[in-house]
């Protein structure tokens, strides 16, 4: 393994910011939701880049628990997608304005 | 440059350009696709920094299980293609802005940190394989791992709480 540390974590910063530009862009609840796994899994590129440069395996244990996490996240996520789609029958962003559902 | 380099910037353009094409693409169905292909070369990048253990579960969880949930939900709600006209016209360009300050920020703090230009130690043949990573989440982290669990049937029953309300109300 001969790529430095520096090029991971811009490649990392690269996605990362790609995901923020998704959320903040789409209007598609699904995909504003795959820009932040996207986000999630820059997250997880510069944790194993760093663990892999200070031969740290404690970083891989961390990433892990990232995924189990987003696992998690999307299971809850994409039910309330359900759900709002259930009462408003569209998952554009715009079309969510009142607390009622 | 190495081969490891090579392997390395194809695998990066790559990344870069399926994340790109998922967040210009007008069909779900396709970000969901491109997403797949950004998790896989990934994936690979992890292979090469020696996390097999990590670049198995990306596939199998990630790429497997999760966007197989997503693709399942865009089938099920018909959601291929809801994108209307923004309703805010400056969004786009100051969205574009933020993000621009945001990788800029993140470019300096790497310039100016401490991340070291040079690949790091060497390590063992068997760093970040399936039974280091294990005998590590075993012992010390398997507090964390266990709330995990918990943290995974809590989701699941929010999952089918939100999902089942709706449909007993209008059954009752």
């Amino acid at each position: 393994m001969n790529v430095p540390t520096d090029y991971l974590v811009i490649l990392s910063a690269i996605l990362f910011a790609i995901g923020v530009l998704g959320v903040l862009t789409r209007r598609n609840a699904i995909v504003m939701f795959m820009s932040v796994e996207l986000m999630l899994n820059a997250a997880n590129l510069a944790l194993i880049a760093f663990a892999r440069e200070r031969g740290e395996i404690v970083g891989h244990i961390f990433v892990f628990f990232i995924i189990g996490v987003a696992a998690a996240e999307v299971a809850v996520g994409l039910a309330l997608i359900v759900a709002i789609f259930k009462t408003k029958r569209s998952i554009d962003i715009d079309q969510v304005r009142g607390l009622r559902g | 440059m190495t081969t490891d380099m090579w392997i390395f910037l194809g695998l990066a353009l790559v990344a870069v350009w399926a994340a790109v094409c998922m967040l210009i693409s007008r069909s779900a169905v396709y970000s969901a696709l491109f997403l797949v292909l950004n998790f896989l070369t990934i994936a690979v990048v992890f292979l090469l920094l020696q996390a097999a253990f990590i670049a198995l579960v990306q596939v199998t969880v990630y790429a497997g299980a999760i966007m197989v949930l997503f693709l399942f939900v865009i089938m099920l709600l018909g959601a291929e293609r809801v994108e209307t006209t923004p309703s805010l016209p400056w969004q786009a360009p100051v969205a574009v802005a933020i993000t621009t300050v945001l990788f800029g920020l993140m470019v300096l703090a790497l310039l100016t940190g401490q991340a070291g230009a040079a690949p790091g130690v060497e390590v063992a043949a068997g760093f970040g394989s399936p039974q280091a990573v294990g005998e590590l989440l075993f012992s010390d982290f398997l507090l964390p791992f266990e709330v995990t669990s918990i943290l995974l049937l809590a989701a699941m029953i929010g999952a089918i709480v939100l999902t089942r309300r709706e449909r007993s109300r209008e059954a009752s």
